[in-house]
């Protein structure tokens, strides 16, 4: 292997990334140089500062030297890389998410009206995109390297371009976050930067499906894994939906203000087309990806059921993409197109609810470790939350439903209950069991993982049950009517009566970043001073030799 | 190669290939998960067969009950409008005294107002009406342009400094910063006012500021300082005020002029609906 790499005298790769790097360096350095758009400066000194430290990275790693890294039958390090900068993000986008709660609460404790960034409205784009972007994409990306490397028996395709993939999406997030503080936005929800960070996304998200879809071809396995059709599935569709949603024209060059090429309800369409298949194909098909690999794995078991992934893969992909138009019901949307979306989102629950069965199910001969391991049972509990998500999702896309529950804090309750029961809870059982596989350390300390659960299931359901009984009383107090037909009570009285579950809220995400804070304390120590563990992750054996 | 093999706890057999050491069993699909996926299945059909559902060249599948939303909204906004097209007509005949006399009617313009006033004073006047600085309080017999009915009809109507030609206007001006007198007429000024409500102030002030008073107040807050409605000008005797009640804040406002504006509602807000407005400011406890 290690002769392999010496000896291969010319690689793609040692040109390509460079390249990529000195040209980001370049636009940025243009922009800085020509823009007369002070927001466009700060943007253009940011990203050049990015591509300056990728680029003294790249020189001290691989000029007059070959990383010791890649002598190892896999790429680890990025997948390291990957994993820190996931509780990095995961922490700040909680934070974020927290203070942002207590705005809400307290409209006068953080209002600053001289500091325009700390205004909710620019806050609020950090939150979701720091957690469901910076921490959820960093939790994908690491995690996809790991797992389609393990369960293809073969390394990183492209060298040096998984790194690119990893520096470069973390530029992106960079750019995106303070995009917002600086106040740039295009407005669209969950797709928020503006036009030059979608274009640096692309090619980043063109490369990660390039070392992903190397990876799978040079593979010494005869099938292509489970884990591995979500994950290509999430990466294929993601760039889909991105470059249609984001098809924009630049005010100019210089400037960071576009205009999209959609108008009307086909914009609001085409939003929630993306919006939707966000949730779908960024925050359900590749953390069910997650649950394939790391569930069976750490429970020792098998998938539950080989035909049952198959037809719920098929399904989930097939119906998702069609249920977007449930976020405009009772709009100028046509009706037909309402229609579409609401019943694809009633056929979407089974679909769903497979992946739930063979999480949960993968436990049988295994449900007595959720007694002694905190870790597999943050992952099963995850399924569970995934189910219960995917239960409520179709019942609020029913228009009956949906004319009280939209627009209201329900939403934002089952969002939470999908982001931190689901999303968040299966990325931390990864990362609890990917640390003491990575650095080869026994994990510091079991009781702060149960410690861990404990204060975030009780902030999840603090989180949730406020949202409900505020959602619910939101969207009652807004449609009752008095004797005449009038309505009975004004939006402020409504803000209002929100007050105290606004605070229940902030309580909730308070305990679920005291956990993410633990647990970050417990893999800092494991890495730092863990002992090594007793049996490191088994070897890959080839098919042949088990046989 | 592949070697399927039967699992011991659940006796399911493997389908034979392996991954980093995981297998997969070949257990069949949930009978219950299967069922209720095509029972979801059946209904959206059904669901398609009833109302619009696919789009195609020229249009769209109506569906059976060939239901239409737009219709929808239409015919309940039409039935609310009948429900409550007698008492409107009646609102709009009454004079304000007619309504605050007719118990029935006081109740459906006392509805209406109460909704009107969430939706349009509560963000200035507070959701009970109870004002802020700046924003009169609705509920206390203080009245800067009067408090009978009429008054609060029309001061709702042209609002106050705005952009309506019959607007109310008045001029507090800024005596400081303007340069008008000096800084220390103006503290003496702010010590008179306190003392006109009865309250402690320094005696030697009050006496310098007399004279100030009559020359430059007097004119629009009159003699003794009891105001003046006709012009807007505030009583400066009843301990009430509009920008605060310390001392500081009664100098600024000497100093700075503190001009409010609330906006004509005329062109947003219909005759009738201007009448219920007034009637439930005026219940609101503190019409003359």
């Amino acid at each position: 292997m290690q002769a392999q790499v010496s000896e291969s005298p010319w690689r793609f790769d040692h040109y390509f990334v460079p390249l990529v790097i000195v040209l980001g360096l370049l636009a940025a350095l243009f922009e800085a140089a020509w823009s007369h758009d002070p927001r466009m400066v700060a943007q253009a000194w940011i990203f050049g500062a990015c591509m300056a430290i990728t680029g003294a990275w790249y020189l001290w790693m691989y000029v007059g030297r070959t990383p010791k890294d890649e002598s190892q039958p896999y790429a680890d390090d990025v997948v390291r890389a990957g994993v820190i900068a996931s509780m990095f993000w995961g922490i700040a986008g909680m934070l974020v998410g927290v203070i942002i709660a207590l705005q809400l609460s307290f409209p006068h404790l953080f209002y600053l009206p001289d500091q325009a960034w700390t205004n909710f409205g620019r806050l609020r784009p950090l939150h979701t995109s720091a957690v469901i972007f910076a921490f959820g994409g960093n939790v994908l990306i690491a995690t996809s390297f790991y797992v389609v490397q393990r369960t293809c028996r073969a390394r990183l395709w492209g060298g040096s371009l998984s790194w690119l993939v990893f520096w470069g999406y973390n530029a992106f997030i960079v750019l995106a976050g303070t995009g917002y503080l600086l106040g740039i936005s295009q407005s669209r929800e969950y797709a928020e930067p503006e036009w030059y960070a979608d274009i640096w996304l692309t090619i980043v998200w063109v490369c990660y499906l390039l070392v992903f879809m190397g990876t799978l071809w040079k593979r010494r396995e005869p099938h292509i894994y489970v884990a591995n059709w979500f994950y290509l599935a999430f990466i294929i569709t993601i760039a889909i939906l991105h470059i249609v949603n984001n098809l924009a024209v630049p005010v100019s060059l210089l400037e960071t203000q576009s205009y999209s090429l959609f108008s009307g309800v086909q914009d609001a369409l085409t939003q929630w087309w993306y919006g939707h298949n966000a949730v779908a194909f960024y925050l359900t098909v590749p953390f069910l990806a997650i649950m394939y690999y790391f569930i069976p794995k750490r429970a020792e078991r098998p998938v539950y059921s080989y035909r049952l992934s198959i037809l719920h893969f098929w399904s989930l992909t097939f119906i998702y993409i069609w249920a977007g138009p449930h976020h405009l019901l009772y709009t100028a949307l046509p009706d037909w197109a309402q229609t579409l979306g609401m019943t694809f989102s009633i056929i979407l629950w089974m679909p769903s609810w497979g992946g739930m069965i063979n999480g949960m199910m993968t436990l049988s001969g295994a449900w007595d470790k959720l007694r002694t391991d905190p870790v597999l049972r943050m992952m099963v509990v995850s399924v569970a939350f995934y189910g219960m998500a995917t239960f409520e999702g179709p019942v609020m896309s029913i228009k009956a439903v949906n004319a009280l529950s939209h627009y209201t804090n329900w939403t934002v309750g089952h969002v939470h209950s999908g982001a931190l029961g689901w999303v968040a809870y299966i990325s931390f059982g990864a990362i609890y069991c990917l640390v003491p596989w990575l650095w080869k350390k026994k994990l510091y300390s079991n009781a702060m993982v149960e410690w861990h659960f404990w204060l975030s299931a009780l902030g999840i359901v603090l989180y949730i049950t406020s949202m409900w009984v505020a959602g619910i009383m939101q969207g009652l107090m807004w449609r009752a009517y008095n004797d005449f037909g009038f309505l009975e009570y004004a939006f402020v009285e409504v803000v209002e009566a929100m007050h105290p579950y606004y605070i229940i809220r902030a309580l909730g995400g308070l305990l679920f970043l005291a956990g993410t804070l633990l647990m970050a304390f417990n893999l800092w120590k494991t890495i730092r001073s863990g002992s090594p563990a007793a049996a490191p992750a088994p070897a890959p054996v080839p098919a042949v030799e088990a046989a | 190669m592949s070697k399927k093999e039967i699992d011991d706890v659940t006796g399911t057999q493997t389908t034979g290939h392996e991954w980093d050491g995981i297998k997969e069993l070949d257990t069949p699909m949930p009978k219950w998960w299967l069922g209720l996926f095509y029972l979801c299945i059946v209904w959206a059909i059904g669901y398609w067969v009833l109302y619009p559902a696919w789009p195609g060249i020229t249009g769209y599948t109506r569906g059976l009950l060939n239901h239409s939303l737009r219709d929808e909204v239409t015919a309940n906004v039409t039935a609310l409008k009948q429900a409550r097209a007698g008492q409107e007509a009646a609102l709009g005949k009454a004079s304000l005294a007619e309504i605050q006399r007719n118990p029935d009617l006081l109740q459906f313009a006392m509805a209406q107002g109460r909704m009107l006033f969430g939706d349009n004073c509560v963000p200035c006047h507070g959701a009970g009406g109870q004002g802020a600085p700046g924003y009169p309080n609705l509920n206390d017999d203080v009245w800067l342009w009067g408090g009978t009915l009429a008054d609060i009809q029309h001061t709702i109507t042209v609002g106050v400094r705005a952009d309506h030609a019959n607007t109310r206007q008045s001029q507090m001006p800024a005596f400081g910063r303007d340069g008008i007198i000096k800084e220390q007429q103006v503290d003496d000024l702010a010590a008179y006012v306190l003392h006109l409500s009865g309250r402690d102030a320094n005696p030697r002030a009050v006496d310098r500021a007399k004279v100030l008073f009559t020359e430059n107040c007097a004119a629009c807050h009159g003699p003794g300082g009891k105001g003046s409605r006709e012009m807007g000008a505030p009583d400066l005797t009843d301990n009430e005020t509009l920008y605060g009640s310390s001392l500081a804040a009664v100098r600024d406002q000497i100093w700075n002029g503190h001009n409010g504006v609330m906006p004509s509602w005329s062109g947003r807000l219909t005759p009738e609906e201007i009448k219920a407005l007034a009637v439930y400011v005026h219940n609101l406890g503190g019409g003359d």
